[in-house]
């Protein structure tokens, strides 16, 4: 009964939200307060009509009702709670409604914050969020419902992949969908505006906050689900270049370069069509992606089941919206006024320069992920280009754009002086050399991209303190002087210090996954391996019962001479409902470094096959993620964005270019 | 209309391209996996390469006077961990003589990724330059080949093998050829 509830709930979001459409769309039109109100309204109500249908399947999730298909499917009754929980969304359907839950969820906060929001503005990005959500929400009812009954009800459910029954994969898909489909506020402002005719520095400034937002969630998701291939997939990889792993690294690459052109548009009201063209394209990949991982068109482990209708309605739905999005660009964007002029070496020049690097960037992993769908064309098949492609091609790409994260901060507005800004950049000459030279000393002379790598992360986690530094005027003025100007920056200003900051730390532990050293090793009890001049000791084996697996939990001392570093309890876990063997690394980390060990196959003589490797830096790819994050989230709580102020800063518009308000 | 004006429409243009693609991969009877040789009947192209693990080398002469099957994977290729099950059932009921041929990978990855994912195969050949694949026309990884007792091509599947495809093409080619 409940489930049936549920069921009828998303039917009538449905209609709400063609409601929702009818009345803002015809509100702001004719400028008319009440109508868009009751629009305000209807976006709420949508959310809440979701969440009830979300909320009745988490339930029959929680009490294991396997008369509803989709629980049985995905689902079984020994299983940690947890892990029922995020059944929930661990498949298609499921997945889908979670999906239009965050969709439903951005427009009612746009709803609830859109007071201080001119109203017709308010109403048209509501009205675009609206058509979104009765296209997924046809999605859902017509080919992926959740809420089909199952008769007679299986005594037990087909269980969840074990390789997904983990904490870390578990909170992984809700801050991904987060972060893309947040992208759809920025998406339907630029839609608002191609139908205003206008975009001006106060539209920039309400679209930065919600791309801030969606962008940090974005990176958090990403970040937790490099981690978890880090610790299940059991070899330490960290990315493999997996078509659904671009699908969510394309939005992010664009995201970020429609982040950084929004501050171009909001400071110096210029590169506005591109800036349009860029919220576009940020959601269009975000569909894009969503189509990749449910069409069955590309191979990944990730991939749900396929249906060839699905395809063909999410390719239906992708034209319409991204089709619909592109010909009113063309229709509308020339419209646009050109803003202000500037010298290629400027503020806005860097800042241009990142969204072309980063856009090629995006490029690349957008070719490099279809081109098995290319190859269709003369025949192709499903394949993989794999890491050689994207190593040759998404990489050097890369390098010019970090090496100008150092520098683009230093510039001023419309016309820099590079000399200048490198100049004042000489400490952080100095702390690449430094880094190179103890990089090359540690690794005893390791992979020399490795040690340029850390030379490069050096150079931008440097620049980024001496651009603070520089702004606080530090060792240059009187203390008292630097602690007034410390607390007068305004914090998206730290918040992007920090960011850059994030990324030299990333880009660090990337860099030094070249330093790794492993062993591989049939041993017996009691032997012992030496790793990276540590010694691991095999202690034991014995069987280990979980709620629905077996295991083979190995116990392992991590030795440094004699003094113990840590106990390691590496295992395998047998799920019988599955028929499937997952392996459960042991980690041990001091953030610095880890010390990675996986348990291999037995061969049945008492042997077993250990993996031991030590990986320098590591933990910093993930933190440097996490910093980025926060940055994002410091530069959101800036007093700027709060509701009313960007109002009255929009009344007085021409503000004074001031080099430090970035 | 102006040429400034007909910039903007650029991206719609570049979709649109973009949508025909993405609408092939959908169209009906669209099978991925199907593809024509032109080395199939043919003789397989002859190689020798270094084999993994310090092991001997793997040559085409080793395939004297029985049915093998090749299969090209690396270790970096996604497809490829979804197929290894098969493989490995394969190699475990010894149904069929599976020889792999690592493409374009690094050894010690190789290694790693058989350990995780089981190694069906009788021996393993490295084929760092690609030169191999490329003189039997793989379009990419995985990719399998039947040569037959005489030496010669007799069916490829492009991509990764699935029980659906040893039922219905890998069974009815051992009874043809005559597997004994």
């Amino acid at each position: 009964m409940i489930i049936e509830l549920g069921h009828f709930a998303l039917i009538l979001a449905l209609a709400v939200a063609l409601l929702q459409a009818g009345l803002t769309f015809t509100g702001a039109a004719r400028n008319d307060l009440n109508l868009m109100a009751a629009g305000r309204l209807a976006a709420m109500a949508q959310f809440a009509l979701i969440a009830l249908a979300f909320a009745t399947l988490v339930h029959a999730y929680f009490v294991s009702d396997f008369s509803v298909a989709n629980v049985a499917e995905n689902s079984s009754s020994a299983k940690p709670l947890l892990y029922k929980l995020t059944s929930v969304w661990g498949n298609h359907e499921g997945s889908m409604v979670l999906w239009v839950l965050i969709l439903a969820l951005y427009g009612a906060a746009i709803a609830w914050f859109g007071d201080a929001m001119p109203p017709r503005l308010c109403a048209r990005v509501l009205g675009v969020k609206a058509l979104i959500a009765i296209g997924f929400l046809l999605f859902i009812l017509l080919t992926s419902n959740p809420f089909l009954r199952l008769s007679p009800a299986p005594e037990e459910g087909m269980g969840l992949n074990p390789i997904l029954q983990d904490p870390g994969l578990a909170f992984h898909p809700p801050f991904l969908y987060l972060g893309y489909v947040g992208f759809s506020v920025a998406f339907a402002f630029a839609i608002a505006a191609l139908i205003d005719g206008r975009v001006d520095a106060a539209w920039a400034r309400w679209v930065r906050p919600w791309t801030l937002a969606s962008w940090c969630c974005l990176t958090l998701g990403i970040a937790m689900g490099s981690w978890w291939a880090y610790y299940t997939l059991g070899w330490g990889g960290w990315w493999f270049w997996d078509p659904v792993e671009n699908a969510s690294l394309m939005p992010w690459l664009a995201g970020t370069a429609l982040l950084h052109s929004a501050i171009v548009v909001e400071r110096r009201d210029t590169l506005k069509s591109w800036t349009i063209l860029l919220a576009i394209l940020t959601f269009s990949l975000s569909l894009v992606g969503t189509f990749l991982v449910r069409s069955g068109v590309l191979t990944s482990v990730h991939a749900f089941a396929l249906d060839p209708r699905r395809g063909v309605f999410i390719l239906v739905l992708l034209c319409i919206a991204i089709g619909g999005s592109l010909a009113l660009y063309a229709w509308r964007a020339p419209a646009l006024e050109p803003g202000g002029v500037f010298a290629p070496i400027s503020r806005e020049g860097a800042l241009l320069l990142n969204n072309l690097i980063l856009a090629s960037c995006c490029a690349t992993v957008f070719i490099g992920t279809l081109y098995p769908l290319f190859l269709d064309a003369v025949g192709g098949p499903k394949l993989s280009v794999g890491y050689p492609f994207f190593d040759r091609t998404f990489v050097p790409l890369m390098i010019p754009l970090l090496l100008a994260v150092g520098i683009g901060p230093l510039l001023a507005w419309k016309r820099g002086d590079v000399l200048g800004a490198l100049q004042r950049l000489w400490a952080a000459f100095a702390a690449v050399i430094a880094a190179i030279l103890i990089a090359y000393y540690l690794s005893h002379g390791g992979p020399v991209l490795s040690v340029l790598g850390i030379g490069l992360a050096a150079w931008m986690g440097a620049a980024a303190v001496v651009e603070l530094a520089d702004r606080l005027r530090l060792f240059r003025a009187p203390w008292s002087e630097v602690v007034r100007r410390a607390l007068a920056q305004p914090r998206a200003s730290y918040g992007m210090t920090l960011a850059h900051f994030g990324l030299a730390v990333t880009v660090a532990g990337i860099a030094a996954s070249g330093f790794e050293q492993q062993s591989i090793a049939l041993l017996h009890l009691g032997q012992t391996l030496p790793v990276a001049g540590y010694t691991l000791r095999f202690d034991g084996i014995g069987k280990h019962d979980g709620v629905n697996y077996t295991a083979d939990r190995g116990d392992f001392t991590l030795l440094d001479g004699t003094r113990v570093v840590a106990q390691l309890e590496p295992e395998r876990r047998f799920f019988p409902l599955q028929q499937q063997t997952v392996s459960k690394t042991a980690i041990h980390t001091n953030f610095f470094a880890d010390f990675y060990l996986a348990l291999g196959d037995p061969d049945n003589k008492g042997g077993w096959a250990v993996r031991a490797y030590w990986k320098p830096l590591v933990p910093f790819i993930w933190i440097g993620g996490v910093i980025m994050a926060f940055g994002g989230g410091v530069s959101l709580s800036d007093r700027r964005w709060r509701v009313g102020v960007a109002v009255r800063r929009a009344a007085k518009s021409a503000l004074p270019a001031n080099r430090s308000r970035a | 209309m102006s040429w400034r004006r007909a910039a903007y429409l650029l991206p719609l243009i570049a979709f649109a391209a973009l949508a025909i693609y993405l609408s092939h991969g959908l169209a009906p009877g669209y099978n991925p996996e199907l593809l024509p040789s032109a080395l199939i009947d043919k003789p397989a192209p002859a190689f020798d390469l270094v084999g993994l693990k310090g092991e001997a080398r793997l040559s085409n002469r080793a395939f004297a006077d029985e049915i093998v099957f090749v299969n090209f994977f690396a270790s970096w290729c996604v497809p490829c961990r979804e197929e290894s099950p098969v493989l490995m059932d394969l190699a475990r009921r010894n149904v069929i003589v599976l020889y792999g041929i690592d493409y374009k990978d690094k050894p010690e990855d190789a290694e790693k990724f058989l350990q995780q994912y089981g190694d069906p195969y009788r021996r393993i050949g490295v084929d760092d330059s690609g030169r191999t694949a490329i003189n039997f026309g793989v379009y990419g990884v995985p990719e399998t080949y039947a040569i037959d007792r005489t030496g010669h091509i007799r069916w490829r599947h492009v991509g990764p093998l699935t029980a659906d495809v040893v039922k219905k093409e890998i069974m009815p080619l051992l009874q043809e050829l005559g597997a004994s």
